[in-house]
């Protein structure tokens, strides 16, 4: 089994988890709606190490990992406020 | 020796190559099309046929339908749920119904019958909403009851004491398979005989633009100018845009499959269930050919996992109980291009000579020749024919989304 270890309640199963997306800029609230669009349905989608989005299902708790998207080896997870100031 | 080596030795007569021997590339081609799959060889075989365009190269990274050609599970079927999407599928199916000898080349396309069941009373209502569009687009497609289910397919479990019993189907009774990599290999030949190069071994590194063209394209046997660009890399989509700075709306997530041990024949029907996320077909060969979700997050890399093997087969032996106690002997994954309403992207990108066929996600194989021949048109004329034009690149820059909840793999 695969292990994610969660800021909030340690190393855990990974079927507990779900993905969330790339982390990026979120546009303004008041953006035009094209950006709204680029914001939700395009993603870079390179292969190599990202940030990414993740939340502990059963704690409805939502992280940053960061992981190498082609091997997908786990390098490190935050809290969200570490990284995002 | 024996004699009758020595007579065929001596003779004038040899077996006829293949393709052609792979020559240096040229300076430059009219159409460049990256990625040797199913795919990028349609659409190089129709644009020699159909429009004239010969002076086309395709470049392949590795060898011929080596990527998710070689890697999907072979189904053919046209019972989707978007207007959209049936037309398009039933172009195609009329395509396979032909190919082996438009292409005089056995890609062993077999009417077999496809049941997708439903355990639900919604699954059941969807069911009648495809049967009803598939109909009224003309496609073979009826809602059968439980005991039609179980006469048409002896094998499976028809029990009510399971956790997902069978309600009935959505029978699609022109379901199909075909071998895959026949038909790569069949599109190979005959554009090689009409003149298209194909270069494998191949790798595109890059893309040189000016003025909103791509103007060259970088490969490890080094630069060829393109009149036009056409890529058909799904798995690898994001990866070849991106070299262009085209944003896909895209990711990539592994699909994965397994076979068993070969069985004496006993499944004739191609079964799916869409609401435990599985299906089953036997192959000529005999073996089971099973599939199921695609991995619940992004990857690059076509990986198999234990979980996915749990999942199917907790589902799987409840539509087929004997199933247990059968070996599995392979399993792979594919890379999915997965988009965000479970439709492909076709057509042209904003670039002005740059043209995708992406974002197959579960359902690419079986578009073969369909999207080979209009991408060859779209290419040719540089106008976007009209049954791809729903599947546009920028429709989700105005949530104009297509819907494919009929989908496998992922639909509910």
């Amino acid at each position: 089994m695969k292990i994610m270890n969660c800021p909030l309640n340690g190393p855990r199963n990974i079927s507990e988890f779900a993905y969330g997306g790339e982390v990026k800029p979120t546009p303004d609230a008041q953006a035009p709606t094209q950006e709204w669009a680029d914001y939700v349905y395009y993603h870079a989608n390179q292969p190599g190490i990202l940030r990414e989005w993740w939340l502990h299902v059963p704690t409805s708790y939502w992280f940053i990992a960061e992981r190498d998207v082609t091997t997908d080896r786990i390098i490190a997870t935050f809290k969200p406020e570490e990284v995002l100031r | 020796m024996p004699l009758v080596l020595i007579k065929h030795a001596l003779g004038l007569s040899r077996p006829k190559r293949q393709l052609p021997a792979q020559k240096e590339l040229k300076s430059s081609y009219d159409v460049v099309i990256v990625g040797g799959g199913g795919h990028g060889l349609a659409a190089a075989y129709y644009l020699a046929k159909d429009w004239g365009v010969t002076n086309v190269a395709v470049l392949e990274k590795s060898w011929l339908g080596g990527g998710n050609t070689a890697r999907n599970t072979a189904i053919v079927r046209s019972n989707y749920i978007t207007p959209e999407g049936v037309r398009f599928y039933k172009e195609s199916m009329g395509l396979f119904e032909t190919l082996s000898q438009d292409l005089d080349f056995n890609v062993m396309y077999t009417k077999r019958g496809h049941l997708t069941l439903a355990h639900t009373d919604a699954a059941m209502r969807t069911m009648r909403w495809r049967a009803e569009v598939n109909k009224h687009l003309g496609v073979q497609s009826e809602v059968v009851d439980d005991k039609d289910v179980a006469r048409i397919e002896p094998a499976l479990n028809m029990s009510r004491a399971v956790r997902w019993p069978i309600l009935g189907a959505l029978h699609h009774p022109v379901g199909a398979t075909a071998r895959h990599d026949a038909v790569a290999w069949g599109y190979a030949q005959r554009a090689a005989e009409m003149g298209v190069e194909i270069h494998q071994g191949t790798e595109v590194t890059g893309f040189e633009l000016s003025g909103g063209k791509i103007v060259s394209v970088q490969t490890t046997r080094g630069k060829v100018g393109c009149g036009k660009v056409l890529q058909a890399v799904a798995g690898m989509s994001s990866k070849v845009a991106g070299m262009a700075g085209v944003t896909l709306p895209i990711r990539t997530i592994p699909l994965q499959a397994c076979v068993s041990q070969p069985l004496k024949p006993f499944l004739d029907t191609i079964i799916v269930s869409g609401s435990l996320h599985c299906y089953i077909w036997q192959s000529q060969r005999g073996e089971c050919v099973m599939g199921g979700a695609v991995d619940p997050y992004p990857l690059q890399a076509p990986r198999s996992t234990l979980d996915f093997k749990e999942g199917l087969m907790a589902h799987m032996l409840e539509l087929i109980p004997g199933l247990a106690d059968v070996p599995l002997m392979r399993q792979w994954a594919g890379l999915a291009d997965m988009t965000p309403d479970f439709s492909p992207v076709m057509g042209k990108t904003s670039l002005e000579n740059h043209y995708i066929d992406a974002g197959w996600g579960t359902w690419g194989f079986k578009a073969t020749p369909v999207c080979g021949k209009r991408m060859a048109e779209c290419v040719a004329t540089e106008k976007v024919p009209d049954i791809l034009s729903a599947f546009r690149f920028d429709r989700f820059k105005n949530f104009e989304q297509v819907g494919e909840a009929g989908a496998a793999s992922v639909g509910s």
